[in-house]
């Protein structure tokens, strides 16, 4: 073989045998360097592809796998959302829903229009409540002393604790579930010596008590607000946070709606609010009076002394408008309405004195259906209070309620908590209370949990699992039941209850399916007064003025406190103050300059041994004397975003407010987290149109401020002299009407917008910086002392700026107009934002090199830009920096990166939804079937949304009749043309008492005034 | 013997030869660094290394480190833009406008003044990249064929306008720029050895200096010069309809064509001033600036300074008369509203300091024209921050008006344009020759007199 091969050499070295070739037989490279470790070859090969490879990566967007079902479950495709009926039910408030779900998880919650209560409307704290579900600050699992413990350790442990002991206390906030109240009994009946003591945080009491005294029936009745012709509210915020606002918000906006045209409604009931802070109900209400709180039982003494013509006792209080107030009630006698939201068993009886006075109960007032969502008396707390005090309690399980921090003696509750034998909590975080409970028993959200309601006699309300358990929890119930040594499968227990005790007959899948069910149960609702009114006017006399009073009140977006660590609630500005993420200490201009207090200031605040330190607010309409706290805040336990502001609980004794308080200021030169901080309108009046009952039934368009522009051919409206061709819409022009009149400012349907469209929270620093991405806001504007007339005086200028003593208020929804001019369109240099050929002005993020040029010629200042990125950024840690948060996203909208505009889109992937649900159906779109987030969760229906060319459609019908009357578009001399057309406000108040810009001259100067407004706008 | 003309002043003065010219100006360039250089120069890279610092912030987490809010979208960044563009009103129009009206004063300054329009025209386009949200995608402002289908730019748009004006004037003010530069860095070339040599000759591009090129170099000059003198009124008037075409009251206003324009010259003029005055002692080159072109220059401060002050008389005539009640609020508040200030600081700067130089004496007293031209630049700045925060800030729906403080970044990216600028400059001024030698030479002789060799 070797014969037959050739040999060849390498090189001549090879051939000769060189001393070097034979040294390097063995390796392959003749290369010496090889062996000395990493050379500069090496090393910059290295660092090349290092630099290419962490390039490359770096480039690339991070892939996220999606894994699709191995088995799909039935009835979940994916994109194509399921709605399931359920019920929100904590600390007392309730609202009937349903949870929009994608791929199993809630990411949305709706009204559910089937309910007789609700009837669709949704509260700011419900539609918030989808993202407490995604909270990853709750606990994991059950806890024993701050560790982890198995449920089965834990049950043990508990049981035993409950068996040794001898005087179990629950302590609950309100239970309205029937199937609850079972369970609470078959607990009691195992252990004998449990005693159920409700405790509200913000407790109805002084109404349940004085209800029992005056008519034997220790409850709450219903209200019909839409009954009323002249409703009366004494700090009584009905349409914020008195027990069910978005019922009451509901009703009263019946009183208010009016029509124009022929056959229009032109009438609506008078709404007179004396309170001591300006709220929601105050700023809705046509007369407002400025109380201290300690007069409230003496206006309503006077007010009963003067409606019956006797003297229960004497009151000292006299005023003009609680004289015009008289007048009114006594002329709707039958159809008027005193509410009052005291706690103090006194005042409501005179209230139920009123009431029965007038006629109401049996009109406005029912007890055929009691309200049943607050069932707690401040004697079984105290009582309660007492037994933990004195040590006699050696077991207490609180469910759905924080003591520690909501009672004013909390912290006593605290210190002898700790003493308690066994102690357990089923909150779902180590709240005040849980922290020093013993045992926290995790009950889930309510989105995960199976239960009941009944909030009204014979109104249920059902509740079912949304999405299976995220943590290691267990219903309360079915902690109580496992306890209890029954079967713990609280649906099994709770399908059984209802179907022996309340469906009689009826299908339990079909009302799980509705959600809702009504039984038609009533009781007999006639009641005769028996009230000792002679005590109650002397109980009120007894209570003297308290120099500076401390009114401590539930603010719309947070209330009790229940969900602060909702960083959508937080960031929800108070709908009158416009605060976010804090409260306050509000304080009227003229008790601030007796005070020394000025903007920007932080004050000490002292009543009865304990203080806060608050920043001060200047409120206009705030009662002088007084300050008001919003209560819900100043917990410590709550997590990242809750553990904000201070802690006014302790001020209230029961009756949320004290006397004999001091103030003293500690630093100043702060900033507030205002939303808005301009407080008035300055006289435009293309923003803001308003007028009286009294005009406005004269003339349908009273108030309407209708601008006309010079030209050689005369004045013209402006609408005629354009530069744009315009868009065609052939198909669909989406628009909305909003009526000023009955928007209250709830912001239910900011926090809708909010979740819809995954709208990012941006915290407390970046709203100083007035950045918050909010795409729908409810711009309040108070009216001035100054002349409104339009004067170029900066003295006068600068008067207009500040709002009058009491002001009234208006309070205008704002977002994109879409407009068909729309000014943003012309501006954008790479066209993102465009025009659609449904009246939509489209924003498309991806093309958007944020310029913000749309956003300055924007007139209603309407576009948010992206400041930073708002989510997976730890500067901003909320929802959208982790996992758990980000399941709340809405699939269909694009999270928004940073450095792009956006804005109101007036929900286009609803649109889309529902124009693609009608074409597979080969269907037009039906009216109603298509809302927008605003629009759907609307308490009050302020908001209508559709299709202006469906000639059938509400809105076309609406502005068919209104167009000639009290529709108007915001700056119609501008020529922008929106899509969005507003009512005005139309108050029910005498035509000299009215603020309103340019309503003092109306009758006389009509004619001089049109001629002057022309000229203004020529 | 020689008789000199009363009328015509010497434009260079200490009898300066055409050697004298190539030596004093190639002294700069041909010498070691100097000791001043060196600390300015140092200041200089500090400050844009401490701007870079703040570009880098607001690239990279976002237009959040400036001041801004939901209601003013553009202050800082939009000023300084407009203000680097004004400045850089005043090299063209040295050597376009001035060279169409035989200006020949122009010859010692319109190198610096091209250069520094070349500087400031970048630094006005590192606004235009920095105020986007999205930098990385500025192309897209570009008409460019892409695969987006038929997505294009949208030429309604100003700023699509700008994109065109800002990147014509560039090039053509660095083709200007460059041009009028050949002949002298072939006199560098020609003097030069090594390296020098070759780097100077590659960038003189096989300069001849014969008949033939002298006559071109002639010809391209007042071809630029025409086509660069309707850039210098067009630059800022589109600028400006960035302005004009929006709705917002202050904004929307007929009048900003000419008042911008004007405004730049007047900027332009002092800037020029201030780095002219610098120059001249630093590179002791008094007989070329005389005390004749810091007077005619002062006087064009005085009356642009004058144009615009009746520019902002005007607006608030027409705000008063139109009757809108929000294009009256809008200049009421400008005046009165809580930006006053800044207001206030743009009248006195602007309209009320130029006035002094009605007096001869003042007019050519070096420290005051230095101090005066500083004080105009400011008041510059304020005008355009008044234009479009105090419009901004209160504009039509009063829930909605804010106010605007600067943050950090803020400052620090105007401070890296700043740093950018002055290293520029600085640059340019050692290893350029900051006067144009060929022209200057060409005026050398004023009058019928000799020249002397």
């Amino acid at each position: 073989m070797e014969n037959t091969t050739k040999k060849y050499w390498k090189g001549i070295e090879e051939y000769r045998n060189d001393i070097e070739v034979v040294k390097n037989a063995e390796k392959e490279f003749n290369l010496e360097d090889l062996d000395g470790g990493t050379h500069r070859r090496d090393f910059l090969k290295m660092l090349g592809f290092g630099v290419t490879a962490v390039s490359l990566a770096a480039c690339d967007a991070p892939v996220r796998k999606t894994i699709p079902y191995l088995n799909k479950p039935e009835s979940v495709e994916p994109g194509v959302p399921n709605y399931f009926a359920t019920t929100y039910a904590e600390g007392g408030e309730f609202c009937s829903v349903l949870v929009k779900t994608v791929e199993g998880r809630p990411i949305k919650i709706e009204g559910n229009k089937l309910s007789s209560i609700t009837n669709g409307g949704v509260s700011a704290r419900v539609h918030a409540s989808v993202l407490s579900l995604y909270d990853n600050e709750k606990l994991k699992g059950p806890q024993k002393e701050g560790k982890d413990i198995s449920w089965e350790d834990l049950d043990k442990e508990v049981m035993a604790g409950l068996s040794s002991a001898s005087n179990i206390r629950i302590v609950s906030s309100s239970v309205f579930s029937p199937t609850t109240k079972k369970v609470v009994a078959d607990f009691t009946s195992k252990y004998p010596s449990a005693v159920h003591v409700t405790y509200d945080a913000n407790s109805a009491s002084g109404i349940i008590e004085a209800n029992e005294a005056s008519f034997g029936k220790a409850a709450i009745p219903s209200y019909n607000f839409d009954k009323a012709n002249v409703i009366v509210g004494v700090n009584c915020d009905f349409l914020g946070t008195w027990l069910s606002p978005v019922e009451f918000a509901g009703q009263w906006a019946k009183g208010r709606k009016l029509t124009s045209g022929k056959d229009g409604k032109h009438t609506m009931s008078r709404h007179y609010q004396f309170e001591t802070g300006l709220t929601t109900t105050g700023a809705s209400a046509d007369y407002r009076g400025m109380i201290k709180p300690s007069q409230e039982g003496a206006l309503l003494v006077a007010l009963y002394n003067k409606l019956a013509g006797n003297t229960i006792g004497n009151s000292a209080f006299s005023d003009e408008l609680l004289d015009k107030c008289v007048a009114d009630l006594k002329a709707a006698s039958g159809s008027a309405l005193v509410v009052s939201g005291s706690n103090d068993k006194a005042i409501q009886t005179v209230v139920n004195g009123i009431n029965s006075l007038l006629g109401s109960y049996g009109n406005t007032i029912s007890f055929a259906k009691t309200l049943n969502n607050r069932q707690g008396t401040s004697a079984e707390v105290a009582q309660f209070v007492s037994d933990l005090n004195g040590g006699k309690v050696d077991a207490v399980i609180f469910m759905d309620a924080n003591p520690v921090y909501s009672h004013p003696q909390g912290a006593k509750i605290a210190e002898s908590l700790a003493k308690v034998k066994t102690s357990v909590s089923f909150a779902d975080r180590a709240d005040e209370t849980a922290a020093i409970c013993k045992f926290i028993a995790p009950a889930p959200h309510y989105l995960e949990s199976w239960g009941d309601v009944e909030p009204k006699t014979g109104s249920y309300s059902l509740q079912q699992p949304t999405i299976s358990l995220i943590y290691n929890t267990r219903q309360a119930q079915s902690s109580l039941l496992a306890w209890a040594g029954l079967d713990s499968d609280y649906h099994k227990y709770l399908k059984s209850n209802w179907k022996s005790n309340i469906l009689s007959g009826k299908s339990w899948v079909s009302v799980l399916h509705d959600g809702v069910y009504d039984s038609g149960a009533s009781s007999d609702g006639t009641v005769s007064f028996a009230g000792d009114l002679g005590a109650a006017a002397a109980s009120i006399a007894s209570s003297k003025d308290g120099g500076l009073e401390i009114a401590v009140f539930e603010s719309v977006a947070i209330g009790t406190g229940n969900q602060a660590n909702n960083p959508w609630l937080q960031e929800v500005p108070d709908p009158i103050s416009k605060v976010t993420w804090e409260n306050t200490l509000a304080v009227s201009q003229k008790t601030a300059n007796e005070l020394g207090l000025e903007k920007g200031d932080w004050a000490k605040l002292s009543a009865g041994g304990y203080e806060i330190e608050l920043p001060v607010l200047i409120q206009p309409g705030q009662a002088h004397s007084t300050v008001s706290v919003a209560m819900g805040y100043g917990r410590t336990a709550a997590g990242k975003a809750g553990n904000v502001g201070a802690n006014a609980n302790p001020f209230t004794n029961g009756v949320n407010w004290t006397g004999g308080a001091s103030i003293e200021k500690t630093k100043s030169g702060y900033t507030l987290a205002q939303t808005q901080t301009h407080e008035t309108v300055m006289g435009r009046s293309a923003v803001v149109q308003e007028s009286v009952l009294s005009e406005y039934v004269k003339d349908n368009k009273a108030g309407r401020f209708e601008p006309m522009i010079e030209t050689s051919e005369g004045a013209v409206k402006p609408y005629t002299i354009t530069l744009w061709n315009g868009h065609e819409k052939k198909n669909h022009s989406w628009g909305m009407v909003i009526d000023l009149n009955t928007c209250t400012g709830c912001a239910a349907c900011l926090v809708s917008c909010q979740a819809e469209n995954n709208v990012a929270v941006v915290g407390k620093k970046e709203v100083v910086r007035a950045r918050e991405m909010h795409w729908i806001r409810l711009d309040r504007y108070y009216s001035t002392d100054a002349d409104t007339e339009y004067q170029i005086n900066p003295s006068h200028l600068e008067k207009m700026e500040h709002a009058s003593e009491n002001p009234e208020v208006v309070i205008q929804p704002m977002m994109c107009q879409h407009c068909s001019n729309a000014p943003c369109e012309t501006v954008c240099p790479v066209l993102a934002t465009t025009h659609s050929s449904e009246g939509l002005n489209q924003m498309t993020y991806n093309r958007c090199v944020g310029t913000r040029y749309c956003a300055n010629n924007c007139p209603y200042k309407v576009r948010r830009f992206n400041w930073w990125k708002y989510y997976e950024n730890d500067q901003f840690d909320y929802n959208m920096n982790n996992e758990l948060g980000r399941m709340v996203l809405n699939p269909d909208v694009t999270v928004r990166s940073r450095g792009v505009i956006e804005k109101c889109s007036m929900c286009v992937q609803r649109i889309q939804a529902g124009k693609l649900t009608a074409k597979k159906e080969k269907r037009r779109p039906v009216d109603g079937e298509i809302e927008t987030a605003c629009s759907q969760s609307c308490p009050t229906g302020a908001i209508l949304f559709g299709d202006m060319l469906d000639p059938n459609s509400r809105i076309s019908k609406a502005l068919e009749v209104e167009k000639e009357g009290r529709a108007f578009h915001v700056l119609e001399e501008i020529n922008v043309q929106p899509q969005i057309s507003y009512l005005t406000k139309i108050r029910n108040k005498d035509l000299v008492d009215s603020k309103a810009p340019g309503m003092h001259s109306a009758t006389e100067h009509h004619e001089e005034e049109a001629h002057a407004e022309e000229e203004h706008n020529g | 013997m020689q008789v000199v003309s009363p009328i015509r002043e010497k434009l260079v003065t200490g009898g300066k030869t055409y050697h004298d010219v190539t030596e004093d100006i190639s002294r700069q360039v041909e010498g070691p660094v100097t000791k001043e250089w060196k600390v300015v120069f140092g200041i200089s890279l500090i400050v844009l290394l401490y701007g870079a610092y703040w570009v880098y912030q607001t690239w990279w987490n976002g237009l959040g480190n400036w001041g801004l809010n939901k209601t003013v979208g553009w202050a800082w960044d939009i000023t300084n833009f407009v203000w680097w563009v004004g400045i850089g009103h005043a090299g063209t129009l040295i050597s376009a406008i001035l060279l169409l009206f035989r200006q020949k004063w122009r010859t010692s300054i319109n190198r610096a003044a091209e250069a520094m329009t070349i500087f400031a025209v970048l630094c006005a386009g590192t606004f235009i990249f920095l105020h986007m949200g999205r930098p990385w995608l500025a192309y897209w402002a570009l008409p460019l064929p892409n695969t987006f289908g038929s997505l294009w730019v949208n030429f309604n748009s100003p700023l699509v306008w700008d994109v065109f004006a800002i990147s014509t004037y560039l090039s053509v003010s660095l083709l200007f720029w460059y041009i009028g530069l050949i002949p002298d860095l072939a006199t560098i070339r020609d003097r030069a050895t090594g390296i020098r040599k070759t780097i100077y000759g590659a960038l003189s591009m096989g300069w001849t200096g014969g008949a033939r090129a002298w006559a071109r170099y002639e010809d391209v000059s007042l071809i630029l010069a025409g086509l660069s003198t309707p850039l210098v009124l067009s630059v800022h008037t589109i600028v400006s309809f960035d302005f004009a075409t929006s709705v917002i009251p202050g904004w929307h206003t007929t009048i900003f064509p000419p008042y911008f324009v004007a405004g730049a010259i007047f900027s332009g003029f002092a800037m020029v001033q201030n780095l002219m005055l610098i120059t001249r002692v630093v590179y002791k080159l008094e007989d070329y600036i005389t005390m004749e072109h810091i007077s005619l220059m002062n006087k064009i401060i005085t009356v642009t300074g004058s144009i615009v002050g009746v520019a902002y008389i005007t607006e608030f005539f027409i705000a008063a008369y139109s009757g809108v009640q929000y294009e009256s609020y809008a200049f009421i508040n400008r005046a009165t509203g809580p930006l006053w200030w800044s207001y206030a600081a743009m009248m006195t700067c602007n309209v009320l300091s130029p006035q002094i130089f009605w007096f001869k004496k003042l007019r050519e007293n070096i420290v005051v024209s230095f101090v005066i031209a500083v004080v105009v630049n400011i008041g510059m700045w304020f005008e355009r921050f008044v234009i479009i925060v105090t419009s901004l800030h209160r504009d039509y729906l009063p829930s909605s008006w804010t106010y605007f403080t600067p943050r950090m970044g803020d400052i620090g990216d105007y401070l890296f344009t700043f740093g950018f600028f002055f290293v520029c400059f600085l640059l340019f001024a050692k290893y350029l020759p900051v006067i144009n030698m060929a022209e200057v030479k060409a005026v050398l002789k004023s009058s019928s007199e000799k020249s002397e060799k």
